[in-house]
């Protein structure tokens, strides 16, 4: 599309530059000064619990919401003086659908175009490479509201991608979706990202940060707890493996107790005791041999979620 | 099928586009979906002013006899405050409920505003679409009125754009309040019922103003439909209205349109970069 | 009372007989429900539905009725024009309130609530369904009902003792229009065929003699308008308020019993062709 020379010189400076980024909804502050750097075909994520921010900091990066304070640059721009020079580069999924539903499928791919100065003409071949694309072909003449939730999530996105843009970004792209929806969507992102688009997503499900992400921050009340690759925040903040034992529902905060130095650490939850090492098994036949006699005991790999345990005490998913 | 092939240098999306001529693309858009329900809006196009014609202008016409009613016949009359009630019958469906939707339950204009659109042209988008489908129903309105023979060929023709501003005039201060509304617990049904009709019967539409005791002539000044109706009439039938009252109908609908349309885009713009 | 006896004493036991299947006796749970959902509606906006005839009858009484000056009654007096309006206004209003409670509000809850799913998936039956629906919304259409004929007592538009007899021929009125409409509603499937029934609604509401006396029209339209059932309501009605009063008007009301009993039918074997078979 454009000269190689021009392509090179984009790609080494990131495409987007945050830095002490305040967010404040009168008294409440949504997010309390996050910084971060997105490189082009990176592709970032928040990773955090429900009301950390992760969205309020989506909406400033896609130009929709205007910053209290800190700097933002998207595509070496401000948000406050280009947005619409800023938000015809990039891709938006929101975490609610907001597909028209008097319109029909197609018929949504195709005004959104337009939003963008296309060409009536291009915006129709567009839709229809998109629509398939996005595995919906045969869909096109549906109604909206006909769609199954993974189907209108997979729409969002071929809509977000009408432009061609050079950021996707992704609100909790598979909240509400069953599983196999979740896999039919990941497999969709993956191939964006071979493409070389950039995404940006936030998600507090570990799994989908561990697919999806070649690098994330971890996000908690407002400000960033941890950043890194999944791999290596699981290796700074967390054992190899998890050993899960579960007492029943009365006992588990007493046997917490009395756990307390098998292994690097020990957590103690509503539901069951983790108990964090180098080696489960090892560690579980110990405590057998010391007579300790759980219901049920599990050995696991660490996940985000033991990331993000370790750095708030809390669970992601309450 | 795997990669995304249309890619095209002349098709790149364009801001410079967007900024100029967003607020028509807004328009294309709910123009798009008035073809949803196209059947209702002709029918209600052609068979409104059919049905109003033959009932208020023949069926009352007929009651009120033959005296003249500001110098012409009772069916020349009303027709031109029926064309301007039709107008207004369509800025009232078109402001409303299309308005609250896509801030809320269906929230297009949220989906809108990530594409380089900005809040403000979502509203310029809604006025320039409800004065396509207001100017097209009066023009409906007229020819059909020429049919009933209460109107001739020639300046009554004008009496569609001014049809056309009372509807705006109507219209957007009430897409101003509805713009405020977090939810709907009837607050538009109240509107229809307490400002919409009210306003409609009380504003000179089926009888002189001045025919109602004056403690309630003033429902009718402070109404754009009497003021819009006023104006029709003048180009209609050439009603005898004073110049000074002219310019005081004109000016009445353009200062309910120009400020709410402002504040409109304002509190779109609050609404949705919060 | 023990729980045991609660339960024997419970009319939830299908009754036997031609009805078996289709009625529980247990209407007043359903309309125990919508009451119990009248709680959380907004009452302003119920209220301001009673403004609505009487903004007409303001409108054209006071600003229309000096340019008509007198009309016709059925009996030959002459009456005010705003006393020939009232009871025509009071006859859309009772097909109005009942049409919107039976057409609108029962399609949201067929289609989107799947209301009635759930209560026939109960010991009720689609005729407990309907007697409790129609039952509602005729108690809202005579509270409006009450409302207007005080209004019009006020401004002296009730002409004649038969008058009193007005109220239970809008309730008839209502219980015509609410039955056909719920029977009607249950073949509707989306939005845009819900407008069928305001273009139905609004031609009948402006030519059904509401506004002037059936003799401006042409024989023959004369009886393609007689045969409406707004029109058979308006008569009914007007007769009574104005006192013009005949044995004709008996066929009135043997024209809205029998709308009335078809739409019951109707409706009943709808609901059940829609839920339980």
């Amino acid at each position: 599309m454009s000269p190689v020379g021009v392509t090179l010189i984009i790609v080494s400076s990131p495409v987007i530059v945050a830095s002490e980024l305040v967010k404040r909804y009168g008294g409440v502050t949504a997010v309390g000064g996050i910084s971060f750097e997105v490189a082009p075909g990176e592709s970032f994520g928040l990773l955090g619990p429900n009301g950390a921010g992760k969205s309020t900091t989506m909406r400033m990066v896609g130009a929709v919401s205007t910053r209290t304070s800190g700097r933002l640059t998207i595509l070496g721009l401000d948000p406050d003086h280009d947005g619409p020079e800023i938000r015809a580069q990039l891709g938006v999924v929101p975490q609610a659908d907001n597909l028209d539903e008097e319109l029909r499928v197609r018929e949504n791919l195709m005004v959104y175009g337009r939003y963008f100065g296309l060409p009536m003409s291009y915006v129709r071949r567009k839709a229809d490479d998109l629509l398939a694309f996005a595995q919906l072909q045969d869909k096109a003449k549906s109604k909206v509201t006909d769609l199954s939730g993974g189907m209108k999530r997979r729409l969002t996105i071929a809509r977000g991608l009408m432009n061609d843009p050079r950021i996707l970004l992704l609100d909790e792209p598979t909240t509400g979706l069953d599983p196999q929806a979740r896999h039919i969507l990941w497999d969709r992102l993956f191939r964006l990202k071979e493409q070389g688009t950039t995404l940006v997503l936030t998600t507090h499900y570990m799994d989908e940060a561990e697919q999806l992400c070649d690098r994330l921050i971890v996000v908690d009340k407002g400000v960033i707890m941890a950043e890194g690759t999944p791999a290596s925040l699981i290796r700074e903040y967390s054992t190899r493996e998890v050993l899960e034992l579960r007492f029943g529902a009365d006992r588990n905060a007493e046997m917490a107790e009395s756990l307390s130095g098998s292994g690097d650490r020990v957590e103690a939850l509503p539901d069951r005791v983790l108990v964090y090492t180098a080696d489960g098994e090892g560690e579980l036949a110990r405590l057998t041999e010391a007579g300790i006699r759980p219901l049920t005991s599990l050995v696991r790999r660490s996940s985000l979620e033991d990331v993000f345990l370790r750095l708030t005490g809390r669970s992601l998913i309450e | 099928m795997t990669a995304i092939q249309t890619r095209v240098l002349d098709a790149s999306p364009s801001a410079a586009k967007a900024r100029r001529f967003g607020a028509w693309y807004v328009a294309e858009h709910r123009l798009r979906v008035m073809r949803s329900y196209v059947s209702t809006v002709v029918i209600g196009a052609i068979g409104t002013p059919l049905l109003y014609l033959i009932a208020m202008g023949v069926g009352l016409g007929h009651l009120v006899g033959s005296t003249p009613i500001d110098g012409v016949s009772y069916l020349q009359f009303v027709a031109p405050a029926l064309m301007c009630s039709a107008a207004v019958t369509v800025a009232s469906e078109e402001f409303t409920y299309p308005v609250l939707s896509g801030f809320k339950w269906n929230p297009t204009f949220i989906g809108i505003s990530s594409s380089p659109i900005t809040p403000g042209q979502i509203i310029d988008g809604m006025v320039i679409s409800v004065i396509v489908r207001a100017f097209v129903t009066s023009v409906i309105y007229w020819v059909i009125i020429l049919f009933f023979g209460a109107m001739t060929v020639g300046v009554s023709a004008l009496s569609v754009i001014v049809a056309t501003l009372v509807g705006l005039a109507f219209g957007i201060p009430i897409m101003t309040y509805i713009a405020t509304l977090e939810r709907d617990t009837g607050q538009i049904a109240m509107v229809m019922r307490l400002v919409l009709l009210p306003l409609t019967l009380f504003s000179g539409t089926f009888f002189p103003l001045t025919s109602m005791p004056v403690y309630l002539q003033w429902i009718g000044w402070i109404s754009p439909i009497w003021h819009g109706t006023q104006l029709a009439r003048v180009l209609a039938y050439g009603a005898q209205v004073p110049g000074w009252l002219i310019v005081v109908h004109v000016l009445f609908l353009l200062a309910l349109i120009v400020p709410f349309w402002w504040l409109s885009r304002r509190i779109a713009k609050r609404r949705l970069t919060a | 009372m023990s729980v045991d006896e609660v339960r024997m004493s419970a009319p939830a036991r299908r009754r036997p007989g031609p009805l078996g299947a289709l009625y529980a006796g247990n209407a007043r749970a359903v309309l125990y429900r919508a009451f119990t959902a009248t709680k959380s509606t907004n009452w302003a906006v119920v209220l301001s539905g009673a403004f609505e005839p009487v903004f007409y009858l303001l409108s054209l009484g006071i600003g229309l009725g000096p340019l008509v000056g007198t009309v016709e009654a059925g009996d030959g007096r002459a009456i005010p024009y705003a006393a020939f309006i009232a009871p025509a206004l009071l006859a859309t209003e009772a097909m109005n309130g009942a049409v919107y409670d039976s057409t609108w509000n029962v399609f949201f809850k067929i289609r989107y609530a799947k209301l009635y799913e759930g209560m026939l998936a109960t010991s009720l039956g689609p005729l407990d369904v309907a007697i409790g629906e129609i039952s509602f919304a005729l108690l809202r259409g005579g509270m409006y009902a009450v409302a207007f004929m005080v209004v019009m007592q006020l401004i002296g538009l009730n002409l004649s003792w038969w008058a009193l007899l007005a109220l239970p021929a809008v309730l008839l009125v209502a219980l015509a229009f609410a039955s056909f409409g719920m029977g009607i509603t249950s073949y509707m499937k989306s939005f845009q065929q819900m407008d069928i029934i305001n273009f139905i609604m609004l031609p009948m509401f402006l030519l059904s003699g509401t506004f002037y006396p059936l003799s401006v029209y042409p024989q023959g339209v004369q009886l393609v308008i007689q045969a409406l059932p707004l029109w058979q309501s308006v008569d009914l009605v007007r007769s009574l308020t104005t006192g013009a009063v005949s044995a004709g008007i008996l066929w009135h009301v043997l024209y809205l019993a029998v709308m009335a009993a078809l739409g019951m039918m109707l409706t009943t074997r709808r609901l059940r062709a829609l839920f339980l078979d």
